[in-house]
């Protein structure tokens, strides 16, 4: 028995290894995670940035910018499909209410990071400053996945 | 300004489509409310008559689709969400169908040729999945082909003289002779995806 559970633990944390968790980070109420980008072919291309917020609290709270030394210009967008097409406007604020969590993800919400400074490349990380209304600022490091990645590289946290 | 011309010409192409659309609607059905299609369905490959450039050079027309079924969507390589959003979805679709993949013919249609030339399209769906063809084209040519498929897209231009395009993100499903088979919207549910490629294989 003893023998079986070593070999459990020794499996667990080779399966741990082989995807480390995404981090997460904290401010005030909001705990923020899965934050990830994608690679991109040169530095003429904008990148993508991908975040989940959860608020814990009990007043609303919302997403009003961002901010990295790797992009010039980067903005808050929503994809969004009428009669079929497909369009990115560019949103305010992205509120985060109470209770709830907000995700930055493909096909919604994201963070389009224009004229960036350098190339993504997979494997590397950036910051990211994120400004609340309420929480104020928090910086991130954002993972960068390959170009045709679904997801972060590290292990979401589905918590 | 030839984009700017092209891009009004096209436009002025698809309102015409439209304006006959309902006109033919109102003729149908005079006493009925007139109908308002707001997405009309692409023609057949067999009625359309384009001609683009493959990103390895090659023209490429809608009767050389004729004989498969195909996969075909509209986007650009400068597009941050939806373009890669459309292209890992179907890049899961084709390893989902395994071997039955191998019948199909699979293309993205820039509607930004301005950028998306042979080479860049080349780098970009390669990517992806080697499967994919990406085409290319003149303004013309590229406004000619998106109003075959009803496809609707423009140019946004941006503060910092950059632009982005707001462009129709549905996959279009052909059947092998050429009939349009339906569209896959860019959020539908994953799980209808998959029957509705089966229904096109065979």
């Amino acid at each position: 028995m003893k023998y079986l559970l070593a070999a459990l633990a020794v499996s667990m944390t080779a399966s741990a290894a082989s995807a480390q968790s995404c981090p997460s980070w904290q401010s005030g109420d909001l705990t923020l995670t899965n934050a990830w980008s994608r690679a991109t072919i040169g530095p003429a291309r904008p990148a993508v940035f991908y975040v989940e917020i959860a608020n814990a609290g009990s007043v609303d709270d919302s997403l009003t910018a961002i901010s990295t030394p790797l992009a010039e210009m980067p903005m808050l967008h929503e994809t969004v499909v009428t009669d079929g097409v497909a369009t990115m406007p560019h949103v305010s604020d992205i509120p985060v209410p109470a209770g709830s969590t907000v995700s930055l993800a493909p096909g919604g919400f994201h963070g389009m990071l224009m004229g960036l400074t350098a190339a993504l490349a997979e494997g590397e990380s950036f910051p990211m400053t994120l400004i609340f209304e309420r929480s104020g600022e928090v910086t991130i490091d954002v993972g960068i996945a390959a170009y045709a990645a679904r997801g972060p590289a590290c292990q979401p946290d589905d918590s | 300004m030839p984009t700017r011309r092209q891009l009004i010409l096209g436009a002025a192409a698809v309102v015409a489509t439209a304006a006959g659309t309902l006109a033919l609607g109102a003729w149908r059905s005079r006493r009925n409310p007139p109908q308002t299609d707001a997405s009309p369905l692409p023609l057949a490959l067999t009625e359309m008559d384009w001609r683009l450039t493959s990103q390895r050079g090659v023209p490429v027309g809608p009767g050389d689709w004729i004989g498969r079924p195909a996969l075909v969507f509209f986007g650009f390589t400068w597009c941050p969400d939806v373009c890669p959003t459309t292209l890992i979805n179907i890049s899961d679709w084709l390893e989902e169908l395994g071997e039955d993949a191998e019948a199909l013919t699979i293309a993205l249609i820039t509607v930004d040729p301005e950028r998306d030339s042979p080479e860049v399209l080349a780098d970009y769906v390669s990517l992806f999945d080697a499967r994919i063809t990406g085409l290319t084209g003149t303004p013309d040519e590229i406004a000619r082909t998106a109003a075959a498929f009803r496809v609707r897209y423009e140019k946004m231009p941006r503060e910092d003289g950059d632009y982005t395009m707001n462009h129709t993100a549905g996959v279009f499903l052909f059947r092998p002779d050429g009939r349009f088979a339906g569209i896959i919207d860019f959020h539908e549910d994953p799980a209808f995806a998959i029957p509705k490629i089966r229904r096109i294989l065979t």
